[in-house]
């Protein structure tokens, strides 16, 4: 499988990253042969094997459901550039 | 009933699926411990799991897991031993992650089926597709600033069952039947509270139409309706919409529809050139959810009475119509009262109907015309009993148990003391009530010569003007048997 400069920006575009068209280049360059190298694993048969979710063969570990107080308003806003009053303000995101 | 809409050329039938959203009800959230409280200060439910702080773990509520295994036993439905948590990736934001956890191959709750009930007594299966568990996001306030998006992430992680049915309903009342049933299913089980109004259940609608016969048309989803009148309402525009552009040539677009409430019309939410592309994948952060069958079963037995099994209980020993036992059993509260009621003396088992029709028509809009729920009623379903059972024994009217109702609305007390102390007792002495006609003969000669002379109709205004001398205390089987003889005897 072979990448092009357009599946890049797509990429790119989804996750909300800007590039210029020399970063894109290298992109495309590093991400075909990372590609070129996973796809040696088709050179072994899968047809009768499940995807695999996780390697690890322990379980799910599971918590109580528990709810501890935590007030995070002032903590958790800290990180943010812009608030007011108790809420994150960041530019209008709707049509 | 056929469901079919006539356009200007043909007539149309409406295929709608419904992906329905209910928050599970837990105190802490899916993957952290940060509570799920509604209506608390913005941004102080959230930990730093929700805010999506870097190197931060998710750790799955297992009180969540159980919820959503009870609510698939619940709508019939083949619970999966294994399943898989996977990240949905997408960007906004009130999701701080960039991306949802959520279930995609292999969900938690796999194919069920639930039945709505018609107002004629037949009932049509809905079929599920599966039911899975996932995060979710925080909430924007977008309409604060002309400018900016106002972020409160203490709903952000809350756990969701996203139920989706097969295309299988056929109309808007459908779609409303349907979600009721989800709904009074979910709030008999206690996995969600069923709150519309605070968004613990919200829906997605796909809507295509086709001739009769035809293969699926193109459709289109209306996102996030929070009401079963805005959904219905939704439902017949689109559908109109639809029509209109299929009958003058034209071909349905695609889309993702937003529903204005206020104009009751459906606008597109994002163009199609900025489609999500999800790309979803395992979550390298959670193992497989295993399930074994031991637990499974174990909570197969702790599944409470739901809706169905109460509505065949109602119509075997009550002899409730189906349709009756449904409208009881919708909402578990409702249900509940009325099992109180009839709990409250033997002999209201046989007075069932009775006691539905006071509790639907007369009690109900009491209750709306104040504002209460039946949880908060003032009437005591005790007192509701000895209502009708002083109705049955004749005691009082129907017509004065009306106001008797009333009176025990607002004082709360018991119709038996009210009936005494107002001296509201029903007449059933012949001799009190003889002498009552004969006054009111006398009183209208006229009147009496008119109806001998054929006047028929003139009896309804003899006994109107006698139970009104005994002011509507007259038991009005005696009455019209005495008008009737004292009357012919007259001839």
């Amino acid at each position: 499988m072979k990448l092009d400069t357009n599946t890049i920006n797509k990429i790119a575009k989804l996750a909300r990253i800007r590039l210029s068209e020399d970063e894109a280049k290298d992109l495309l360059k590093d991400m075909n042969s990372i590609l070129d190298w996973v796809e040696q694993l088709n050179e072994v048969n899968t047809d009768s094997v499940e995807p695999l979710a996780n390697i690890s063969s322990s379980t799910l570990p599971q918590r109580k459901d528990e709810a501890k107080d935590i007030n995070s308003s002032d903590e958790i806003l800290k990180n943010s550039p812009d608030k007011l009053e108790d809420y994150f303000v960041v530019p209008k995101v709707v049509e | 009933m056929s469901n079919l809409i006539k356009g200007n050329k043909h007539e149309w039938e409406t295929v709608i699926g419904l992906e329905i959203h209910a928050q599970v009800k837990s105190n802490s959230k899916l993957f952290s411990n940060s509570s799920t409280a509604f209506g608390s200060r913005p941004n102080s439910q959230v930990s730093l799991v929700d805010a999506a702080m870097p190197g931060m773990l998710p750790v799955i509520n297992k009180y969540c897991i159980e919820q959503a295994v009870k609510t698939g036993i619940g709508l019939n439905a083949k619970i999966n031993n294994y399943s898989i948590f996977d990240r949905k990736n997408y960007f906004y934001a009130d999701l701080p992650q960039g991306y949802q956890i959520s279930q995609y191959k292999y969900p938690i709750v796999g194919e069920g089926k639930v039945s709505i009930d018609f107002k004629d007594g037949s009932s049509k299966d809905i079929r599920i597709v599966r039911l899975h568990l996932e995060q979710d996001a925080g909430k924007s306030l977008h309409d604060q600033n002309p400018t900016k998006t106002y972020v409160d992430l203490n709903r952000s992680g809350v756990a969701l069952m996203e139920i989706v049915s097969e295309p299988d309903i056929r109309s808007a009342d459908e779609a409303g039947l349907y979600i009721s049933k989800i709904r009074s299913i979910l709030m008999y089980l206690d996995t969600c509270d069923g709150n519309m109004q605070e968004g613990s259940l919200r829906a997605d609608v796909n809507i295509s139409v086709r001739k009769p016969g035809d293969d699926y048309g193109i459709r289109c989803e209306i996102k996030n309706l929070n009401s079963i009148k805005f959904i219905k309402q939704a439902i017949n525009y689109e559908v109109r919409r639809q029509i209109e552009i299929l009958e003058t040539g034209g071909v349905i677009e695609q889309n993702t529809l937003l529903f204005n409430t206020s104009t009751g019309k459906t606008k597109p939410m994002r163009s199609k050139e900025e489609a999500h592309d999800y790309r979803y994948f395992p979550d390298p952060d959670l193992l497989p959810l295993e399930i074994n069958q031991k637990d499974i079963d174990k909570m197969v037995n702790s599944i409470p009475e739901l809706p169905d099994e109460r509505k065949r209980k109602y119509v075997v020993v009550y002899n409730l119509s189906n349709y009756d036992a449904s409208v009881l059993t919708a909402d578990k509260s409702v249900s509940d009262y009325f099992d109180s009621v009839i709990k409250s003396d033997q002999s209201l088992k046989n007075s069932a109907k009775i006691v539905v029709n006071w509790i639907t028509s007369e009690l109900f809009s009491l209750l709306k015309e104040n504002n209460i729920d039946i949880d908060n009623s003032p009437i005591n379903p005790k007192y509701l009993g000895k209502l009708v059972k002083l109705i049955k024994e004749n005691i009082i009217s129907g017509k004065i148990a009306k106001d008797v109702l009333i009176e025990m609305f607002n004082s709360k007390q018991d119709p038996e003391i009210i009936i005494k102390n107002k001296g509201l007792k029903q007449v059933t002495d012949t001799s009190e009530i003889e002498n009552i006609v004969d006054e009111v003969l006398k009183e209208n000669k006229k009147m009496v010569e008119q109806y001998l002379s054929g006047k028929d109709k003139l009896l309804g205004f003899f006994v109107g003007q006698s139970m009104k001398k005994s002011k509507g205390k007259a038991n009005p089987k005696i009455l019209n048997e005495i008008l009737k003889s004292k009357l012919s005897n007259k001839n």
